[in-house]
Order: structure tokens, then sequence, then C-alpha cells
């Protein structure tokens, strides 16, 4: 029987042995690192063409995550994006609360055909650590997550939630404190522990395979996604809607909908305060080619390849670099990235909220704010599909102080608790 | 103007001549200042160093541990560029002339632009570089330059590369090649691996090129231990938490003058 959540990538063109989507990707890795690499993209390969493992890959997605996640149609929501037809891939309705499950189940199934007992990964939000977390209580893998320090404070949800797993979260220090530096630490500890440890990498970055790798786990959202909306509305939409930091689930979006040439792929990156004051993670919008983490991409930089930190107000999208695949894609013109302000974004939480019931991530709220935009330039003839790739749950400190909802005490008491959320630009 | 992969050739082979290993020596540029560094890096030559590593700071050094971490914040914070670093390697040359390499990640070259950092970098006197990031699978355009600019190209080898693909390393890796005494990031540890020795003997199996060993090197007796079975003794860790500990610069330069010493004494067996 064919697979029916884990569908990887029927075309077989990109990337090319060597990991290169175009001029994008490849495996700039240390050579200690070369050795399990290798050895990833060589099960991978292995279990690519193993039924039995898309047979235990798909009764946890089905059984486990719940697959297939619902399409939820919010005509209430449409109404503000000019009267087109706007449909919501619930991937916040997974297991955990995001898409990164799709992704974390399949790497935790090769960790363990690789024989090894341990497992590191980095978190922006801490949806992916969670869902790493959750899949190594599930297999009995050692579990330690790298988190940058400022994100530990803005999603303390979310560390309480991995420690609850058992999971072991470290707060990274250097560098911005953010996603970055949590990438870096974890590279540190993968050069050390190598022999007994996988690194499972929470999107379509890093070295070649990891780039392919993940989004074959998540390409299950646009195939659904795909299928829903023909029974649902008897035809293709005229735009694919995700938002990108590493690009994780817009890729997984997207992919099924490439060959589809009348759907426009569209990203939308954190513009933060405005992609011209400089702060900002607006990589594809306002970078240029360079290599981070282990592949060619763009990369936010200096004239001298320094990195340079990043901003955006969801610790899910506060990174300076994104997946190969989507620079391939926007240097291609299949896929339109656009750059919206962390302000667009938290508006489009609170509609979203208010007129469907669906408290969305800060970083899918990226993606709602850029539906908003798209669904007013297609008009009322418009068909729009939106990932939905998290649930704000995490988010409710950062919007409560944004929004003003706390009372003058539990704004004090949560202060005291030390819950101090960093939160910039004027509160609405 | 030719690079000094020559000269580098040549002070390898003269210490296999003295019948000891070479002391190599790691220092950023720009730490704790452009001209601090430069004096750093003239003493550790002055100390008794036969070669000396420039680490070109990044943002993202993945492979270093928290000292050289420190060390490149500094440099970072206090606006070092690649200008500085053409000129450390410049200098300490003009001063010594010692073989200086540059050390660092791959991306500040490739947005740098290859053809104008090894033109630049022949034209300062340095004789070559390591891009501990850069594998050799993805060399190829490197190599192609420093190749015409008479750069030596020092691929890294790693405890758990395999024998073909030590062969396939030294195949096309000129000057040393840098063997990993462990798996893990820079730092100084309290013991020297035994996996070092046995990657020796495996990547000497595949090449005539002098193999010497870094990571986690610091002490004078491990020098004079790695110096029992290398070619060389890469030393970098060590000599910037001399310089971090140090009560002012004058302090810091000194104490990399002295440790270059007790390390050449170690590689020649005098411990």
């Amino acid at each position: 029987m064919p697979s029916t959540f884990f569908v990887p990538d029927p075309e077989g063109q990109v990337p090319s042995a060597e990991g290169y989507f175009g001029a994008f990707g490849g495996k700039f890795i240390p050579e200690a690192l070369v050795a399990a690499v290798d050895q990833v993209a060589v099960e991978y390969d292995k279990a690519k063409q193993d039924p039995e493992f898309a047979r235990e890959l798909d009764d946890l997605l089905a059984d486990y995550t719940g697959r297939p996640s619902a399409l939820t149609e919010v005509p209430r929501f449409a109404e503000h994006a000019g009267g087109a037809r706007v449909f919501l891939k619930r991937e916040d309705l997974n297991h955990t609360g995001s898409h990164k499950i799709n992704n974390v189940l399949g790497q935790a199934l090769l960790t363990k055909r690789m024989g090894k007992t341990r497992v590191i990964a980095e978190t922006g939000a801490g949806q992916h650590g969670v869902a790493t977390a959750t899949a190594c209580a599930l297999f009995g893998l050692d579990c330690t997550i790298y988190m940058g320090e400022i994100d530990t404070r803005r999603q303390a949800l979310n560390v309480a939630r991995m420690r609850m797993l058992g999971a072991e979260v470290i707060a990274v220090k250097s560098g911005s404190r953010t996603l970055k530096d949590a990438i870096n630490e974890a590279f540190r500890d993968w050069v050390a522990n190598v022999d007994h440890t996988h690194y499972l990498f929470g999107t379509v970055a890093g070295p070649h395979p990891f780039p392919a790798m993940v989004r074959d786990f998540h390409r299950v959202i646009g195939v659904e996604a795909r299928r829903q909306l023909l029974e649902r509305a008897g035809r293709l939409p005229d735009a694919a809607v995700a938002c990108v930091g590493g690009g994780s689930n817009a890729i997984g979006l997207f992919h099924a909908f490439i060959p589809d040439e009348g759907v426009r792929l569209i990203g939308c990156e954190p513009a933060g305060h405005g992609v011209e004051t400089g702060e900002h993670a607006a990589t594809l919008t306002a970078g240029e080619p360079g290599i981070l983490h282990g592949s060619r991409s763009y990369v936010l930089q200096d004239d001298e390849g320094q990195i340079t930190e990043p901003y955006s107000i969801s610790a899910g999208l506060d990174y300076p670099g994104i997946g190969p695949e989507h620079a391939y894609l926007k240097d291609s013109g299949r896929g339109e990235y656009r750059a919206v302000t962390d302000d667009a974004a938290m508006q489009a939480l609170r509609l979203l909220s208010r007129t469907e019931g669906i408290i969305p991530a800060i970083e899918s709220a990226h993606a709602l704010a850029g539906a908003l935009e798209v669904g007013k330039e297609l008009g009322k003839d418009g068909l729009i599909v939106v990932n939905l790739s998290g649930r704000g749950d995490k988010d409710m400190d950062t919007a409560a102080r944004y929004f003003g909802l706390y009372d003058t005490d539990a704004e004090v008491a949560a202060d005291e608790a030390g819950s101090t959320a960093e939160i910039e630009g004027d509160a609405k | 103007m030719s690079g000094n992969i020559q000269l580098l050739n040549d002070t390898l082979a003269a210490a296999k001549a003295e019948g000891r290993a070479a002391l190599i020596a790691y220092l950023p540029a720009g730490f704790p200042t452009v001209d601090g560094g430069i004096a750093a890096v003239k003493a550790a030559l002055d100390g008794g160093a036969d070669v000396v590593e420039v680490g070109l700071p990044h943002s993202d050094p993945v492979l270093d541990g928290p000292v050289i971490q420190t060390a490149d914040d500094i440099a970072l914070r206090g606006g070092v560029r690649i200008a500085d670093v053409m000129r450390t390697v410049r200098e300490a040359h003009a001063a010594t002339g010692r073989p200086i390499l540059v050390m660092t990640y791959w991306n500040p070259i490739d947005r740098y632009g290859v053809e104008r950092f090894t033109a630049e970098l022949a034209e300062a006197g340095g004789a070559g570089c390591i891009l501990p990031d850069l594998p050799v699978q993805e060399s190829a355009l490197w190599r192609e330059h420093a190749d015409k600019h008479g750069l030596a190209t020092v691929f890294v080898v790693a405890p758990s590369s395999k024998d073909e693909r030590l062969a396939e390393i030294t195949a096309v890796g000129s000057g040393f090649v840098y063997a990993a005494s462990l798996m893990g990031v820079t730092g100084t540890r309290e013991s020297v691996s035994s996996q070092a020795e046995d990657l020796v003997r495996r990547t000497r199996a595949t090449t005539a090129t002098p193999v010497c060993v870094g990571l986690g090197v610091s002490t004078p007796a491990q020098a004079a231990e790695v110096a029992g079975f290398a070619d060389g003794v890469i030393v970098g860790s060590a000599f910037v938490k001399r310089m971090l500990d140090a009560d002012d610069d004058t302090a810091a330069v000194e104490a990399v003058r002295t440790l270059a010493g007790e390390l050449a004494r170690g590689v020649r067996g005098q411990v």
C-alpha cells in the first residue's frame, strides 16, 4: 500500500547528488562531521526505499500526531482579505501544537535506525524543541535542547514543556542569544559527541541532506492541502501563503504545488520594525548569498561576511539564514517572498482570534498578515491557502503585553515572576 | 607577487631536519586590539614558534570553544576588518621572515571574493590558509585561486575520517595536514587524546606532507608528547587564555612570548 503521509519528493530533480538546489545548498561542514552527515544521508536514502519505515511513520502521523490535519475555511477573517476565500491548513492542531512534529518523528525513527541513543536540537520559539523532547520521550532517547537565552525568556512556557518531557534545556548566552546561536552551540555539541548523538535539525537549512530530508518529512502538509482544496473548493488555490524563518513549514506547504504553475507560492518573512530600520530578519528580502550553518543560501551579513544580528518579535522567525531551496525558488522566480512587520503580524493574530476563535502563533500570524494583503490583490474571486503552522498558546505573554491585556496587578505579578518577555515597539 | 608556500614547506622541513616537531601558534587578529594582536604574533615567533596561524575572527565560530569565541567577540566589537588581518600578516612576516597562515571560516572569504582575498594575502606575504568549514568537496574554487597565488591549502582531518577520505583530502591539500587530536571544538584539555597518534599514522600512510596535531594541546608536556609522533604541534586556546588572563596588553604579549618559549622547549623534548 502506498504511504499516506510520508511522500518524499516524487520529482527527484532537486537537489543534486551534492545537495545543490541550483546555486544553493551544499555541505559546508567541519571534517569531524562529514562521516556523521554522510551516515544520515545514507540511512535516509535507505529509509526512503523501505516500506517498513513509511509504515511506521504513517502510523505515528495518524495515531500520535493526528494527521491528516484539518483544512478550515475562515470567512469572517476573509472579509478583511478583499473578500477572497481563505482556507487555513491547521498544523496548529497537530500533537505538540505545530508542524514541527512531522519532521521530528521522521528523524527520531532515523535516529533509532542509526543506533544512536542521544538527540540534540536547536529551538527558537520552542516548538521544535517541544516536538523533539516529545519524540525523545516516546522513543526513550536522551534529549538536549539548545535555546537562545532571550528566547528562553520570551517562550518560557515551552521551556517548561520541554523540561516536563524530560529534556535538558540549555540557555545559550553567546552572540545574539537567539536561534542562530543555539544552532552554533548544537553544532559544537555534535562535533564532540557525534558517535552516539544525532543532531535533529529543525528546519530546511543546514548541510545536505537536511534541507531535502526535512522538506520530505513536511511535504505531507501541501499534499494534504492540495487534495483537501480540490475536494472543498473544487480547484487549486491562487496562492499558497506561509511564514518563513528557516522555511520548513513554508516548503512543506509549497512543495506539492510547485508543478502547479497557476499557484503562487508566497513566503512571508519577518520585517520586525521594518526592513528599512535594519531591525528585521527578512533574509531573502535584504540578505545576500553566503554560507551559514552548513549550506549556501541567502544570509543577513555585512560586507565582510560577518553575520548580522536579526530581529523579530517572533522567536521562531528570528534567524539570519533561510533554507537553500527557498533561495532557489526566489532566484528562479517560482517563489515570491515579502516582508511582514511585527505590527502587521500582531494585528493579524488578533484579527484571526476575534473573527474565527483561533489564536495563531506569532510566526503563523506573519503568514496571515501576508494573506490579508494577497487577498486584497486577488479580490473576491481569489482563493488562498495559508499554513497555520502553530498555535499561539506559547505567545500569550508576548501578546498580552503587546496589546495590554494584563490587569495592572497581573502585569506586576508576571514581572515579579521573572517572565520578562522582551517586547519592543508600541503596545497597542 | 606569489605567496610563501615554499617558505612554509622549508620551515617544516628544517624542523624535521633538526629531528624535532615544529611549533605552530594560533592567535586571532584584532585581539585585544589590531596592534596588540600584531605584537602578540611577533612575540610568539620571537619566543620560539616556527609558524603562526592568524585567526580572522568570525561572528559564528562553530568550531571554536569559549576561549577563542571570547577573543573573537572582543576583536569584532573592536571593529576588526579583513584589511587589519592582512596588516597583521604583513607586519609579522616582514619583522620575522617566518611563514604566516590565516585561519578562518569560509563565509568571510566567500563574501570578500576569493580572488581578492588570495591576491591580497599573497601580497601581504602570507603562506596559506586553513578553512575548517570548507571540506575538500567544496574547495575547488578556493584551491584554484590559492594555487594561482602560491598559497598553501591546509585541510583538517579528524579521528572520524576514514582512510579513503584521508587519501582524498591529502591528495589535494598542501603545506601541512591539520590533524584534529579529538572530536570537539578548540579549547585546552587535560590530556592529549589517544586518537591523535592513530590519526597521524593513518594520515601519513596517504601522504608525505607533514602532519601537525592541534586541538586541546596546551602545555609543554603535551607538546613534547605530540612531538613524539607528529611533524608539528599546534597551540591556540592556551595562548589566547593567557592573554585573556593577563593584567594588561603588555603583560598579554609577554605571556605569549613566555608560553611560546616553554612550548618550543617542549617540541624539542626539553620538558
